[in-house]
């Protein structure tokens, strides 16, 4: 299970700037993404329990969720294999004439993959309304940042694609909300794709079996201390949003909902094993 | 003017049935777009989409940077999107560098998410042409054992055209391997109305009481050749074109062999793990019982496709191969 401990803003961030008719193509921890999108925790967890009632049926499970009608693609394991599909899907906005966006990312190590470069190539040649992001949380599994590629920022990988590559802070919800806000609008435009570096620190083991004991503990400890949630309440409460016991009432709200979908999600029915067998192959195609 | 001439006028080449198909498919339905290297100004590498531009425009006929993967990417989000995307590998052999998108992405994403993808990529494929190991590949076997990917590979021109009008209709990935050595070689005169092939069915393009061979694309010709040789042995041979990779019309070839009692497995890709190999299992599966002597197959051997020309043809099928198979089979 891959989980955003440290990294929520970015998912929050990016998906509250767009528009209800765009189309994201999330990575493997933009659990907020769904959430944004409306993907309940009842059928969040369904999927996770391999039940009927998750949005694959138990075809898929973990984050690989996905649904047309509410503008999400279902993520590949093989990371960076949905950036060149994001690209189509803003390619299909481009040549049906229709001012949506596509947003889609991939991890650090993600952006090794020539599916990434392939992607971010052909986006920016057609100059497509998509926005590309990298949450760069210094980890690729156990391999640090400096096995991986060669330079410091990953947004310098823009520039060999002739788009822009911006630096932000993706443990600030806001910084993230308007960046992106200012990507989509000019992918929007026509102006063509935008490369974001969203800059973090993964808080958890790669997967939760991993303790990780490769990051080093100081590293950790000074990131502890710009956590994106924290930060986000601080600057709610600075502008005069909300205070402890407001955060408290949404804390303890979200927990109920969180329980309802458990129990939701633990009632509902497991598939039947003969169900393996269906939709290997469509019967009719949609228009979306 | 006689008729024969009126005739032979409306003949066209397999090459020429599948740009027909294109551009018949692409007025019909303004959601079909094509995409590839070299398809738009040149033309593409064999002349197919030629002028298709200068009719369609651009965004219609796009030629697209040097990448494989990428390219058949971006088709897979467009199809998810309700377009209807034909993308061209200048040749099949190059279907390598999209092998994750087209295998991890395109087939599995409607099994996983319920959500089609009705794309149809086109592949030139074969040898015989003398292209050496990286432009002469049959990579279908490949595919073949992908599910969620439908494959097609046409031997005429009136299947090429009607084969390829299905797979652009169809909502799901198709992979259309058109034959590199059919492309001039041979001609017909086709329909002047709409017609499709439907997937998933095969044809006996020559019914005999014999021996079944059981073959597709270019071979098909190489198995009525040698049929034309054994009829004058008596020997009367039955010459099944798959036409349809996956889903394989299992009824037709059944069938078949419950006639004749004999099989012979032929294809133009290599020997282990091909086609033929699994169509051989079925038989032993299912017909069992009904054969009169061991399944044959007749399939290159497992090497890459030679360039120089006495090893090209010696890795090649034979009509001559076919015929000494047949003969063995004969005796039984
Ligand atoms: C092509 C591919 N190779 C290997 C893996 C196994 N794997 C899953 S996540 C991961 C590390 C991902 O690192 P990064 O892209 O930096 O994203 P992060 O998980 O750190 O957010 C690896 C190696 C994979 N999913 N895909």
């Amino acid at each position: 299970m891959y989980t955003s401990y440290g990294m929520e803003a970015i998912a929050i961030g990016y998906a509250s700037a767009l528009e209800r008719d765009d189309v994201i193509a999330p990575f493997h921890r933009d659990m907020g993404a769904f959430l944004i999108r409306g993907f309940t925790p009842g059928e969040i967890l369904a999927q996770y329990l391999g039940k009927r009632t998750g949005p694959s049926k138990g075809k898929d499970g973990n984050v690989h969720m996905g649904d047309l009608n509410r503008g999400v693609i279902s993520f590949v394991s093989h990371l960076a294999d949905n950036l060149p599909v994001a690209t189509g899907i803003a390619l299909a906005f481009k040549i049906r004439g229709e001012r949506r966006v596509t947003f889609t990312g991939t991890g650090d190590g993600g952006t090794s993959r020539g599916d990434f470069h392939e992607a971010m190539n052909f986006a920016a040649v057609r100059k497509l309304p998509v926005v590309f992001f990298c949450n760069n949380n210094q980890y690729a599994y156990s391999t640090p940042q400096r096995l991986q590629m060669a330079i410091h920022d990953v947004a310098d990988r823009a520039k060999a694609y002739g788009m822009p590559g911006e630096i932000v802070d993706g443990n600030d919800v806001a910084a993230v909300y308007l960046a992106s806000t200012r990507a989509i609008a000019r992918a929007r435009a026509g102006e063509g794709p935008t490369f974001l570096e969203f800059k973090t620190m993964r808080m958890h083991g790669h997967s939760e079996h991993d303790p990780a004991k490769y990051v080093p503990r100081e590293l950790l400890e000074e990131w502890k201390k710009k956590d994106p949630i924290l930060k986000a309440e601080q600057l709610l409460n600075q502008l005069g949003y909300g205070a402890d016991a407001y955060f408290h009432e949404i804390g303890e709200r979200v927990k109920k909902e969180v329980e309802a979908g458990l129990e939701f999600a633990e009632q509902s029915p497991l598939p039947e094993g003969p169900e393996v067998l269906e939709g290997v192959f469509a019967e009719e195609a949609g228009s979306y | 003017m006689t008729t024969e001439t009126v005739q032979r006028q409306q003949e066209v080449t397999y090459l020429e049935a599948i740009s027909q198909a294109l551009d018949e498919e692409m007025t019909r339905d303004e959601r079909v777009f094509l995409m590839g290297e070299d398809i738009g100004a040149y033309g593409g590498a064999f002349k197919i989409t030629e002028g298709f531009l200068q009719k369609y425009g651009e965004w219609r006929v796009l030629d697209t940077p040097l990448a494989e993967s990428g390219f058949v990417g971006a088709a897979i989000g467009a199809a998810l999107m309700g377009l209807r995307p034909v993308v061209e590998m200048q040749f099949a052999d190059f279907i390598s560098c999209a092998f994750d998108q087209i295998t991890e992405v395109a087939a599995k994403n409607h099994y996983r998410w319920g959500a089609a993808v009705p794309m149809v990529i086109r592949a030139p494929f074969g040898g015989g042409v003398h292209g050496g190991p990286f432009h002469s590949e049959c990579p279908e076997g490949w595919f073949f054992h992908s599910p969620g990917l439908k494959i097609v590979a046409p031997s005429t021109p009136y299947d090429a055209k009607g084969l390829l009008k299905a797979a652009i209709r169809d909502p799901n990935p198709v992979l259309y391997f058109e034959h590199k050595f059919l492309y001039r070689r041979i001609k017909a005169v086709l329909p002047s109305e709409d017609y499709i092939v439907p997937i998933g069915k095969a044809d006996v393009k020559r019914a005999g009481n014999d021996i079944s061979v059981i073959t597709y694309s270019a071979m098909v010709h190489l198995a009525l050749e040698a049929a034309q040789v054994l009829a004058k042995e008596d020997i009367d041979m039955e010459v099944v074109d798959l036409r349809t990779l996956i889903p394989l019309d299992k009824e037709t070839i059944y069938g078949s062999v419950r006639k004749t009692s004999k099989a012979i497995l032929l294809h133009e890709d290599n020997k282990t793990g091909g086609i033929g190999a699994e169509i051989a299992a079925l038989l032993a599966e299912e017909c069992f019982d009904y054969l009169d002597g061991p399944i044959l197959r007749i399939a290159p051997p497992d090497t890459p496709v030679p360039f120089s020309t006495p090893l090209e043809e010696y890795f090649h099928p034979k009509t001559s191969d076919i015929v000494s198979a047949a003969r063995k089979l004969a005796a039984y």
